[in-house]
């Protein structure tokens, strides 16, 4: 592997200052399971390393009335491990559970998986469908920015030299409110998302009629996308399948995917529609429970 | 290039020191500095499972891990699975059950299925497929690695009851 520098700061401040000074040949290592692979193939050529699992702000884990507080990096396996996330952020586990195998969900971090911005990153659309915001530190302070929003191409983000991502927040749990996240893949596990959907819903009182709704998809795209007429459609209508096939067309309708050796563009279209059932369903279960 | 930095860390239970530069993995310090070379280089990129240990008792590839990050780490390797001369039962299964040809992958089997049987004593075979699904193997087909983790999960429950 390449040489290159390292360092291990203990406070958020100390590593913005060293990321600072890295000019642009910094990258930042949580579980390093991207990171790692992408030095040593050549693919990212960093003169340093900035290790960021001892800053106290990225290895925050709360779940209380305000919501969900997902420092950057902590690991897969830290979220599904806590009941109260699974029951009430259950599309995130479900992704937490599917990236990689076991060696893998005990490094990979959430935001980890965010910063390296791969289309068919798992983690993404079910961040999309909890309506996660990525909160931002720079050298300039720290800024807030929709989780749909954060993604701009294959491997590119909005984090500007100098920045780095410090935790994401969800938001609280409104009654009657269920998620879920799944993909397809040729095999049982450990494999990249031909599609993958995530769907929230939250239902009235009767668990008849959706309040609200959010779906978020990937792989279908040059970034995960926010599926907002899917989702607004829903919106006030009653729980059937006439409700459920109007989100999947305005979901099927906004993938734009390539042909490549996972899945061809029309398979990736009929798929998106699929697994935006499914996991309407799943969501939908998990509400009524 | 980069200096060298001393690492502690605990290593089959044994404290141990090192050097290594920043760009050396823990399975390339394990295997080229320490002569600890039951852990085995597969893909180098983490899709194989042939070079897992166990860090805090949690499996990952040690590819995947920049030994200057085991400061301060306990680390259990295949070398640190038998007790002297005695075998872990999970390797007497490995062994009865045939549960290897080639080996390339068998040390860091065992170290995943070591880490499973201790979170879950009793798995079904869909967790034990699950908890392996990080680790290949192209001989066996998977079959008799699955029936030799039943076998020494049913002789560690066993050996408890006794």
């Amino acid at each position: 592997m390449r040489d290159f520098e390292y360092e291990a700061p203990s406070t958020l401040a100390s590593a913005i200052e060293q990321i600072v000074q890295g000019n642009g040949s910094v990258k930042a290592l949580a579980g390093g399971t991207d990171l790692i692979d992408h030095i040593r193939t050549g693919r990212l050529r960093p003169n340093l390393v900035v290790d960021v699992k001892k800053i106290p702000e990225l290895n925050v884990l709360e779940v209380g009335s305000e919501g969900l507080r997902l420092g950057a990096a902590v690991s897969c396996t830290r979220i599904y491990e806590n009941a109260e996330i699974c029951e009430k952020y259950s599309a995130l586990t479900d992704a937490c559970h599917i990236i990689g195998g076991i060696q893998v969900q005990n490094r990979a971090s959430v935001g980890g998986n965010l910063c390296n911005s791969g289309p068919a990153a798992d983690s993404i659309p079910a961040l999309i469908a909890l309506d996660a915001t990525c909160v931002i530190a720079g050298p300039q302070g720290s800024r807030e920015i929709a989780v749909e929003d954060f993604c701009t191409a294959p491997g590119r983000n909005v984090l500007e030299s100098g920045e780095i991502l410090v935790e994401l927040n969800m938001p609280a749990r409104p009654a009657h409110s269920g998620s879920h996240y799944l993909r397809f893949i040729p095999r049982n596990e450990m494999d990249i998302a031909v599609v993958g959907v995530g769907a929230s819903v939250t239902l009235d009182d009767s668990g008849q009629n959706f309040v609200s709704a959010r779906i978020g998809i990937g792989a279908v795209a040059p970034t995960p996308l926010f599926a907002k007429e899917a989702s607004e459609v829903l919106f006030g209508l009653p729980v059937n399948e006439e409700s459920i096939n109007k989100a999947v067309e305005a979901a099927r309708a906004i993938a734009t995917p390539i042909t490549d050796m996972r899945g061809t563009i029309e398979f990736r279209k009929h798929i998106t529609g699929v697994l935006t059932k499914r996991a309407l369903e799943k969501a939908i279960e998990r509400a009524r429970q | 290039m980069a200096k060298k930095r001393v690492v502690s860390t605990k290593i089959n239970g044994r404290p141990v020191e090192f050097l290594c530069e920043p760009r050396q993995t823990l399975l390339e310090v394990l295997r080229e500095s320490l002569d600890l070379i039951g852990t085995k280089e597969g893909c180098s990129n983490g899709n194989c499972g042939a070079c897992t240990v166990l860090i805090e008792g949690q499996p990952v590839d040690s590819c995947l891990v920049l030994a200057v990050e085991a400061e301060g780490a306990s680390i259990e390797t295949i070398e640190g699975v038998a007790k002297g001369s005695e075998l872990h039962p999970l390797q007497k299964a490995f062994l009865e059950e045939a549960a290897l040809q080639c080996g390339i992958c068998t040390p860091g089997l065992i170290m995943s299925a070591k880490a499973l049987l201790a979170k879950n004593p009793d798995p079904t075979e869909e967790e034990i497929r699950f908890a392996l699904a990080g680790n290949l193997c192209r001989c066996t087909g998977y079959d008799k690695i699955v029936r030799a983790v039943q076998s020494a999960a049913k002789c560690c429950a066993d050996t408890t009851a006794n």
